[in-house]
């Protein structure tokens, strides 16, 4: 119950904080992705900003000895970088430009982002679902 | 980009940290929304799923709740070309679970613990977003 509560406070300060930064309007995402064009720094900010508590949490793991819940925290980063990492990371760009929107600020704006907010959930649901067997299929290819 | 939009964006930044500090602190989890997402999807993730329904749940309706106190409506400005969005977010879902990450998990969760693979996956989401503006945006004019 614990962990659902405090996931709950952490989903709702999330999406509390995706509204008020400007990160659940694409024209801000793409205005920042957009350098050529009417450049738009904002969201350095709030990539910035974010990252200081999450420095400060993740500092604060490498003293206790576990969650609050009494979950062990997550293992070291993985030093292998492989390639779907960079595969992958490039089509979810691709998309993100194409439109302005990543799955948090997708399922933020649920409630007002219409018809458009809710096929781009449902596509993305769908390339969730496919993403399995192309990773195999990549790394079939990758292995020969 | 309006005047004060960096104070906004750098307070919302802050909240946004803080989630990610709170799940890590409290669950011991890294709070990536592709990888909470993509774990119910593929049924790879549903031994806490209630933690991950809770956290979507909340997600979905808090900044609902909190769009009163604006006095301007709030809009993602998303565009009317279907295809489009479709095409977006088919990559987005196929890329996030290919790279095990999105803007919150390898961005905000990975940078600040120095992780190499976050950081690769940034610089990469980040370059790729930036070529198809330039590609969508100024050469073929769609978007």
């Amino acid at each position: 119950m614990l962990r659902s509560i405090l996931a709950a406070v952490s989903g709702g300060l999330f999406g509390a904080g995706l509204l008020v930064s400007g990160m659940t309007d694409t024209t801000k995402v793409q205005g920042w992705l957009d350098v050529f064009g009417d450049w738009d720094p904002t969201l350095a900010f709030v990539l910035g900003g974010a990252i200081l508590p999450m420095a400060l949490a993740w500092y604060i793991t490498t003293r206790r000895a576990q969650s609050l819940v009494g979950t062990a925290f997550p293992a070291p980063p993985e030093p292998k970088l492989g390639h779907n990492l960079v595969i992958g990371s490039v089509l979810f760009g691709a998309g993100w430009g194409l439109v302005g929107l990543c799955p948090g600020p997708a399922i933020a704006s649920l409630s007002w982002g219409g018809t458009g907010g809710i096929v781009f959930i449902l596509a993305m649901v769908g390339g969730m679902l496919v993403a399995n067997p192309i990773r195999a299929r990549i790394d079939q290819v990758a292995a020969a | 980009m309006i005047e004060m939009d960096w104070v906004w964006g750098l307070v919302g930044g802050l909240m946004i940290g803080l989630a990610g500090a709170v799940f890590l602190l409290g669950n011991g989890k890294i709070m990536g929304a592709s990888g909470i997402i993509g774990g119910l999807v593929d049924r790879s993730g549903l031994s806490n799923w209630q933690e991950r329904a809770a956290f979507l749940a909340a997600l979905v309706v808090v900044p609902a709740l909190m769009l009163p106190l604006y006095n301007v409506e709030v809009e993602t400005h998303i565009s009317d070309n279907l295809v489009l969005v479709v095409a977006a977010g088919l990559l987005v879902g196929i890329g996030t679970r290919l790279a095990n990450g999105c803007t919150s998990g390898h961005g905000v969760c990975g940078i600040s613990r120095f992780s190499l693979r976050g950081i690769v996956a940034t610089v990469f989401y980040l370059l790729a977003g930036g070529i198809a503006m330039v590609l969508f945006r100024h050469v073929l004019g769609v978007i």
